[in-house]
């Protein structure tokens, strides 16, 4: 699935990344804790989180995640745009609640970039 | 070659500040561009920014100052925390998934989840920790190249 058919799936707002919107993803991870992202999350995967700080566009960049889906329609910040920005993480935000967000986005066909916590990630294989 | 030789291979060193908890990630994200400039493996990379990342976080959680350095070897990458703080009384514990000593300000950040020293030790090939109490704490993670 594109950026595109992400951005209209979710009623979203691109509000970084109008030239990724071709961009192909086909998995996600959703939370709101950061420490559990930068531990579980893979790289080419949706973020998708009520957590619209600094931290969520630099976890992005370190794990190489594909863009980040802002949900609950929380505000964002000058800041936050500018350094998702520089960092070149698509943001797209829509209004919908996380759970509708993951719903509407698993029926569509994304899957979860880990399905469960088991031994693999806790040995770290699969980086 | 004397423990310290890797020392001579310095790329970069950055000072961290407790309770700086805006920049929270800053450093792994410069560690991370200046590991693109130089052509490293993305998968390389990623590990360590992880690394950098969950070391910022802890030195600007539980310290009142540190530095992190990372070094490029032929053969591998070195990264190094070193804080001036409370230091860790149980490190075995503290290693323990889901254990956490965080407070709310740490956790409205996004982090304090007591994954942190965890996925250090799992992004490392070679993971060393020392810590005192009361004086601080040292992190020194090894990611071997391989090839890549």
């Amino acid at each position: 699935m594109t950026l595109a058919e992400v951005r209209d799936l979710l009623d979203a707002e691109l509000i970084v990344g109008q030239e990724r919107l071709e961009l192909e993803v086909h998995t996600a991870f959703g939370a709101d804790l950061m420490s559990d992202v930068l531990a579980f999350a893979r790289s080419g995967c949706l973020l998708i989180t009520g957590l619209a700080n600094l931290q969520a566009v630099r976890t992005a960049y370190a794990l190489d995640i594909a863009a980040i889906v802002i949900c609950r329609g929380k505000a964002l910040t000058d800041t936050f745009v500018e350094t998702a920005r520089e960092l070149c993480i698509p943001i797209l935000w829509t209004p919908l609640i996380m759970f509708e967000t993951c719903g509407r986005l698993y029926r569509a066909g994304i899957t979860g970039c880990v399905r469960e916590i088991g031994i693999q990630e806790k040995t770290g294989v699969g980086y | 070659m004397s423990d310290t030789d890797y020392m001579r291979h310095l790329q970069g060193r950055y000072e961290v500040h407790g309770r700086d908890f805006v920049d929270a990630g800053l450093v792994s994200s410069q560690i991370k561009k200046g590991l693109k400039s130089q052509g490293i493996h993305e998968d390389i990379i990623r590990r360590i920014a992880v690394i950098a990342f969950e070391a910022e976080v802890n030195i600007i959680s539980y310290a009142t100052h540190g530095v992190i350095s990372y070094y490029l070897l032929p053969d591998s990458i070195i990264f190094e925390a070193i804080d001036e703080g409370q230091g860790i009384e149980d490190i075995e514990l503290a290693l323990q998934e889901g254990y956490s000593t965080a407070d709310d300000s740490i956790r409205e950040m996004g982090f304090g989840a007591g994954m942190g020293l965890a996925n250090i030790k799992k992004s490392s090939d070679i993971f060393e920790i020392t810590s005192e109490l009361g004086k601080g704490t040292r992190v020194k993670s090894t990611i071997m190249l391989n090839g890549k």
